[in-house]
């Protein structure tokens, strides 16, 4: 998996949180979760909770905490996803 | 001058009619919302049937984001949230987009438990030792207050937002409490009511306790038979009812239509004591509810025209007449007209003064007497204390003028209601 699907799989993760349309139509790598797509913090969990299940993986405390913009979060996934392999 | 509070807005959620209209048309009609409960058969409980609403996914989105109803496991939430959108609509009340609360509207809306299906799915969970994996709404759909948490938000709410609970006496005390912050002055509108959870969780406790119906499980529609000789327990039900509030002025101010008046009312407890009980009401603190209710009101208890009785069809029908006769001096064909919504709906436990008083309400303002079914057999304690004819069996068209509704709950709770058709 190429870094432009695994973007364009998270943003589809994201979609049902965001309440700002037109950063989500420009949702890229610098995208922030909560300044720029005005999630709700507490649907932070839930992004994670989908992001283990769409990937398969499992993301610890530490990464957790880290998981508040597109960059970061794309950078999680595919250090755990190089683990599987 | 005292202020004065009237009911400008009224919402159900019902087993016999969800909404107004198919409510209205329900009760006027004697139509039972009692069905075969496929849950409760499969889970071998003794009664197999109860009184659930009807609400398609569609619907709900009517009333929650796509987002809200990712992992909502909350009837008791949903049925709150329909009911109590639906009587802010019906008050022609705007759901305004400011940033700004409406600091003098609140709501009071009361529940027994809160989202206890979307418990017991997160309770299993974390046994399983996926805490991590419960999700972002696991609190607010089980906190008790989920439901007046979740209106005050799609209303934005800026007054006081709380959940009461009192058992069975909930509903009741949820519009004496709203009545009481409007009285004194502390806010303008409130949102009352309460809700219920469905389902076997949240029932099994009473099936246990054996003052369900069993005998009814192949003949659901005649299972609630208050009032009636064959009377063998209540049959398990739920929903929501709710009420907007409004400060006389406020609502002249709006011209907006006004279902009725609340003159007051009481709420108190038999402490346990006496005949009193976890589960068993203290008479005297009954009569005591209802005296102080006609006193707090201000009028007679000859000027009352229809009771919305408690009588839930358990052998402690009889009992509640005699605490009314007792109460009002009344007996005979000088007793008021009285009804039980619960031979149509059950017993909506945490709901029930609710759903009920939306009833009495709706008789209040368009002048009838809904019918009681299922007490063609009337018990015989009952008719030598009160007239056969004032225990209607048939739709009643009639001006009313005072109606009293009284709910009864465990912890040997009481509330008692005075509401009156509004007149300048």
């Amino acid at each position: 998996m190429n870094k432009e699907e695994t973007l364009l799989q998270l943003r589809n993760i994201v979609k049902p949180y965001i309440n700002n349309e037109e950063a989500f139509e420009n949702f890229t790598e610098d995208t922030d979760f909560i300044t720029d797509l005005n999630i709700n913090s507490a649907n932070l969990v839930d992004i994670i909770l989908d992001v283990e299940d769409h990937f398969k993986i499992h993301i610890d405390n530490e990464s957790m905490e880290k998981m508040i913009d597109v960059k970061s979060t794309l950078e999680i996934i595919e250090t755990k996803l190089a683990k599987k392999r | 001058m005292s202020r004065r509070v009237v009911i400008t807005g009224l919402g159900v959620v019902a087993p016999n009619g969800v909404g107004l209209d198919a409510f209205t048309h329900a009760i006027k009609n004697g139509i039972s919302g009692i069905r075969k409960d496929p849950d409760l058969e499969r889970l071998q409980f003794s009664c197999q049937i109860s009184g659930k609403p009807e609400i398609s996914e569609e619907l709900s989105l009517n009333y929650f984001t796509e987002l809200e109803l990712r992992n909502f496991n909350s009837t008791g939430i949903l049925y709150g949230v329909i009911a109590g959108m639906d009587a802010w609509k019906d008050a022609d009340l705007p759901i305004l987009n400011s940033e700004e609360p409406d600091w003098d509207s609140g709501t009071i809306f009361g529940t027994g438990t809160s989202g206890i299906d979307k418990f017991r799915e997160s309770i299993y969970k974390i046994d399983e030792l996926q805490t991590r994996r419960l999700g972002s709404t696991a609190v607010a759909q089980t906190m008790n207050s989920g439901v007046s948490a979740y209106l005050g938000g799609k209303l934005g709410l800026g007054n006081q937002v709380s959940t009461n609970s009192s058992a069975c006496t909930t509903g009741a005390e949820s519009i004496l409490m709203a009545y009481e912050r409007i009285k004194s002055g502390q806010a303008n509108r409130m949102l009352a009511g309460s809700t219920s959870d469905s389902g076997p969780y949240i029932w099994g406790g009473f099936d246990a306790l054996r003052v369900c119906t069993f005998k009814h499980n192949e003949s659901p529609e005649q299972g609630s038979r208050p009032m009636s000789t064959s009377a063998s327990g209540f049959v398990p039900g739920s929903g929501a009812g709710a009420f907007v509030l409004e400060d006389l002025e406020t609502a002249l101010a709006r011209g907006v239509r006004i279902y009725a008046e609340v003159l007051g009312g009481n709420v108190n407890s038999g402490g346990q004591r006496g005949l009193g009980t976890m589960t068993a009401p203290n008479p005297i603190a009954v009569q005591k509810c209802i005296k102080d209710a006609i006193a707090h009101a201000g009028i007679h208890a000859d000027d009352i025209d229809t009771i919305n009785g408690h009588l839930t069809a358990t052998t402690k029908d009889s009992l509640e007449i005699e605490n009314w006769s007792e109460a009002l001096g009344r007996r005979g064909i000088d007793f008021p007209y009285i009804n039980s919504l619960k031979s149509m709906v059950g017993h909506c436990l945490s709901a029930a003064g609710s759903v009920e008083s939306v009833a009495a309400v709706l008789q209040l303002h368009q002048g009838f007497i809904f019918p009681n079914i299922n007490c063609e057999d009337l018990n015989p304690e009952i008719e030598s204390i009160i007239d056969v004819l004032r225990i209607p069996r048939k739709l009643i068209e009639k001006e009313l003028n005072i109606i009293a509704k009284a709910s009864f709950g465990f912890g040997d709770v009481n509330g008692c209601l005075i509401l009156k058709k509004y007149t300048v």
